[in-house]
């Protein structure tokens, strides 16, 4: 019997040789007929010759987590090809280049092989290396067109649209998407058993990667300075507002722009600029991976402690140390929540997809405004490189910028005497001034000992009192940050308590148990602190499976750190090997401590 | 160091600028460094050119590393806005400040620690984009707080209070700076206050990135004899090679000098400032006239002082990004979005 929209494709390349262009357009094509679609991209820490891997999960439930298992491997990387040829699930096919033979000892026999010419057919239609490597890419495409059955219609329509300044590259792409469909179409019985067909699931949703949400967000937030230094994998988020800037934050009249990205020297200097920006009333980000957190902690510190708003998008990737930069983990969770030497804590939010990227960025610049400290945007790899289904993007045309409170030249007319750190509203949070309005508003920013009124201190009462206020201001945001996402049925004595991206294979794992019965509910934290209804979920239950992708459960120390939770009732379900996790791993860890006679 | 507020009483009869302040009104607490200490009288030079130059207070930020020379920005202009942040990172969070206003003025304070050690890589990049501050290095070649160890800008030879000589190469940041393309280069003492003034005023003034190198001598730890970097031996070695005279625009240009060794160079805000060469080899409009005019004096063991360095033609920072003349802190934000109908637009490309 044939399944219907529910296959992994997974196709090996080498890294320059131009497939991303045409595994995208194999993911959108799908997209385009109305299937959900999952893409993720494994890459080397290379520019050009290494193995690469893009994977495209066709999910008609509509899931985002990557699967276990691989449908379809197009295996054009000889390098890789034994490799590839394993990972093949029994029952599953294997594409291959047969312009050249192929090492015969290479063979599995509960798999189908499926030999095509490609760049024997590439090189006789097309001219010039570069055109050849292209289109052969394209024409594997055209081979997995007809063996799934997407819809060539859709494929031209794609082109059309990517290449309407050149209608000379449309007919070229689909000779060579035809080079690839025909032989495929001839040579053996097409479409497979795992197929696809058009649905209606993908109307009001967009594919797209969470840096570029993230980089929109942070302009429509009306961010107009950007400082970063660049680093995997976070580049393409301060590139997307870059690009989006060129578009959209350019003076009609002047040429002029409306906004400043500063390529720092390094990441210290590049917080230091967002400081700087920060306290003359700018709204300014930088975005960074767990390398640069650690060269900022310094700064974060002092922003912390002079409390200065400061946007900082964290891009985690694997470590400790340079770790594997194109492997995602959330391991920079600790270092983050407590950056810097020193009593400090930082507001985290953890979006859990690229929509959850947009929306919190002008969340987060909000935030830290209105609470004047720096506040941390989590996201990974997974979310911010790979392409995710989400709804349509909408902007609230209502939306104002909370600045937070900053007494302008009027109030301090009014005032007698402006003192910086004065917790006059009882929320922990002073008022600010901004440099260049009143000669009433200065005040010294400094991150030495300070009393209340902003002066230098070494004065043990008057230290006191400043760090014991930033405490009030701690649970102000507690009350401030959004809500974790629960799902709470009385019957269900235990629950997954999860966070980010891990949340796609999180919910599958919910509803695989569920076909077992095993009933759970489930809470996805989005920022910390933790609010008080994540402590809440933690009583009501016996047990509470933590995953997360690090080593050392770092969601875990954090939730007893913070809430002071029964450390006894969390139990870790850790998954760090620097691929994205899926709901079989999570299946598998929980029926196991349930073996173990821990009560589900 | 402990805050110590000046009490405010000024003389009926002292001088008022423009904005109809007097010099008083651009003091800061008062100095907890030590007595004779040559950054107070740095700062005293920044008071009285802040003062000629009529500066709003609120319109100046002052803002500074760590160390004794960092402290400073709390003994002046107590009007202005101050940000002591962290060693070495000055020129990050003045580059964050201007870009997000600039209109307003920033005089960044560091000293040879924070800026030729810790915070060298920062220094130079601030260079590199010509940051629109005046960047003044109080160089002792000391550092002080830690008590006497010596900084990058110790010459070799120069002795300590207790154990060896220097053997290390000097960093000079006159000259680095030169190399780096620094647009308006300065070196003076602390102990010539008439040389200092003015030079602050064009570093001030300039479009750019202007450097005010000024041997400050550490009255504690660096002011002993064999110390290079003390007061008698700047006295003894330190010759001008120019002399400025900085001119108000709204003043009429009446300094007086000889023809042929005086030149008029015109600030990009409309100021001007008449240059006084004291040494006909020397040409501070070329780069690389004058950077082996310095090397060869750093050399010989003199301290060249004077405006050593002057390019008026480069843009800072701003006006090579492009950017807006509105301060980026004060865009309105209706104009900083395109709204949901844009929005609803541009995802067509990700379906």
């Amino acid at each position: 019997m044939a399944t219907i929209n529910d296959v992994v494709i997974k196709i090996a390349t080498v890294n320059g040789t131009g497939s991303a262009s045409a595994n995208g357009l194999m993911r959108k094509a799908i997209f385009r007929m109305g299937i959900p679609v999952v893409g993720k991209n494994y890459f080397p820490s290379n520019i050009q010759g290494l193995p690469t891997w893009y994977e495209i999960r066709v999910t008609g439930d509509g899931y985002h987590a990557r699967a276990d298992r691989v449908d379809v491997m197009v295996a054009m990387n000889a390098q890789t090809y034994a490799k590839d040829m394993e990972e093949v699930a029994p029952g599953g096919w294997l594409i291959y280049d047969s312009t050249w033979p192929r090492s015969k000892l290479l063979d599995r026999e509960d798999i189908v092989v499926i030999g095509v010419p490609l760049s024997r057919m590439c090189n006789e239609t097309f001219e010039g290396a570069r055109a050849r490597i292209l289109m052969k890419n394209i024409a594997y495409v055209g081979v997995l067109a007809a063996l799934l059955d997407v819809d060539l219609d859709i494929i031209k329509e794609l082109l059309e649209e990517t290449f309407a300044s050149k209608p000379h590259l449309i007919e070229s792409n689909m000779q060579a998407i035809g080079l690839g469909y025909d032989y495929a179409r001839e040579h053996f019985p097409c479409p497979l058993e795992k197929r696809v067909e058009k649905m209606d699931e993908t109307k009001g949703h967009i594919v797209i990667d969470g840096n570029t949400a993230a980089g929109l967000g942070a302009m429509y937030a009306g961010a107009t300075v950007g400082a970063w230094y660049p680093i995997t994998p976070s580049t393409s988020l301060m590139d997307a507002f870059r690009t989006f800037c060129a578009r959209y934050r350019v003076e009609p009249e002047t040429g002029k722009r409306t906004y400043a990205i500063i390529q720092a020297e390094d990441e210290l200097a590049a917080i230091g600029m967002v400081l700087g920006a920060s306290w003359n009333g700018a709204r300014s980000f930088t975005s960074t991976s767990g390398p640069g957190i650690s060269l900022m902690s310094e700064f974060i510190g002092l922003a912390y402690y002079a409390e200065i708003p400061a946007v900082i998008y964290n891009v985690q990737r694997t470590g400790p140390s340079t770790g594997m930069p194109t492997r995602t983990q959330q391991c920079d969770l600790i270092s983050c929540a407590y950056a810097s030497h020193g009593d400090t804590k930082h507001v985290l939010l953890f979006p859990g997809d690229p929509e959850e990227c947009f929306y919190m960025s002008p969340m987060a610049f909000d935030f830290a405004e209105r609470l004047q400290t720096p506040v941390m945007v989590l996201t990974d790899l997974d979310i911010g490189m790979n392409d995710w289904m989400i709804p349509e993007l909408e902007w609230d045309e209502s939306y104002v910028p909370d600045r937070g409170k900053i007494y302008d030249a009027d109030d301090l007319e009014k005032i007698e005497k402006f003192c910086r750190y004065l917790d006059v509203d009882g929320d922990g949070i002073p008022y600010r001034t901004l440099p260049g309005v009143h000669p009433k508003g200065a005040y010294f920013t400094r991150g030495s000992g300070h009393n209340k009124y902003g002066g230098y201190t070494e004065d043990s009462d008057e230290y006191q009192e400043v760090i014991d206020r930033l405490l009030v201001k701690w649970e102000t945001a507690r009350a401030m940050v959004p809500e974790a996402e629960i799902r709470y049925s009385k019957f269900n004595k235990a629950a997954i308590l999860t966070l980010g991206s891990t949340d796609g294979a999180c919910k599958e794992a919910l509803d695989l148990l569920a076909e077992q019965n095993i009933g759970l509910n489930y809470c996805r934290v989005k920022a910390f602190p933790f609010t008080d209804a994540v402590r809440e979920f933690i009583e009501q239950h016996d047990v509470v499976y933590v995953v997360e992708q690090n080593r050392d459960a770092q969601l875990r120390t954090l939730l007893i750190s913070d809430l002071d939770a029964d450390q006894t009732k969390l139990v870790s379900v850790l998954h760090y090997n620097g691929m994205p996790v899926h709901a079989a791993f999570v299946v598998d860890r929980v029926r196991s401590e349930i073996a173990k006679g821990r009560a589900a | 160091m402990t805050y110590i507020a000046k009490p405010k009483i000024a003389h009926p009869s002292l001088p008022k600028n423009e904005l109809g302040l007097t010099t008083r009104d651009y003091e800061g607490a008062v100095s907890t460094l030590c007595a004779g200490c040559g950054h107070d009288s740095v700062t005293a030079a920044l008071i009285q050119a802040v003062f000629d130059l009529d500066i709003e207070p609120h319109m100046l930020a002052k803002i500074s590393g760590i160390g004794c020379s960092s402290k400073t920005p709390t003994y002046f202009v107590s009007q202005a806005h101050g940000f002591n942040s962290v060693h070495g990172r000055m020129p990050s969070v003045t580059t964050g400040a201007n870009a997000a206003n600039r209109e307003m003025t920033y005089i960044g304070v560091s000293g040879d620690g924070d800026s030729l050690s810790i915070g060298v890589g920062q220094f130079v990049h601030a260079i590199r984009r010509n940051l629109n501050m005046c960047y003044m290095i109080e160089n002792n070649g000391v550092y002080g707080l830690t008590k006497g160890q010596f900084s990058a800008s110790a010459d070799i030879g120069s002795k300590p209070k207790k154990g060896m000589p220097n053997q290390q190469e000097p960093i000079d940041p006159a000259s680095s700076a030169l190399a780096l393309g620094a647009t308006y280069i300065a070196r003076s003492f602390s102990g010539d206050k008439e040389q200092l003034v003015p030079l602050i005023k064009g570093a001030i003034m300039h479009s750019g990135f202007s450097l005010v190198d000024i041997i400050s001598p550490c009255v504690t730890f660096n002011d002993h004899e064999g110390s290079t970097k003390s007061y008698a031996h700047t006295r003894e070695f330190y010759h001008h090679v120019s002399n400025i005279d900085y001119i108000h625009p709204s003043k009429e240009i009446k300094a007086s000098y000889d023809e042929g060794e005086a030149m008029p160079i015109h600030l990009h805000g409309g100021d001007t400032i008449v240059l006084r060469k004291l040494n006909r080899d020397y040409d501070p409009t070329s780069r690389a006239d004058a950077f082996k005019f310095l090397r060869d004096r750093f050399n010989a063991g003199e301290v060249i002082t004077g405006l050593l360095y002057v390019n008026e033609d480069r843009a800072e920072m701003h006006e090579l990004m492009g950017n807006t003349d509105t301060p980026l802190s004060q865009l309105p934000y209706e104009g900083l979005q395109p709204g949901n109908d844009e929005l609803k637009k541009l995802q067509n490309r990700y379906r």
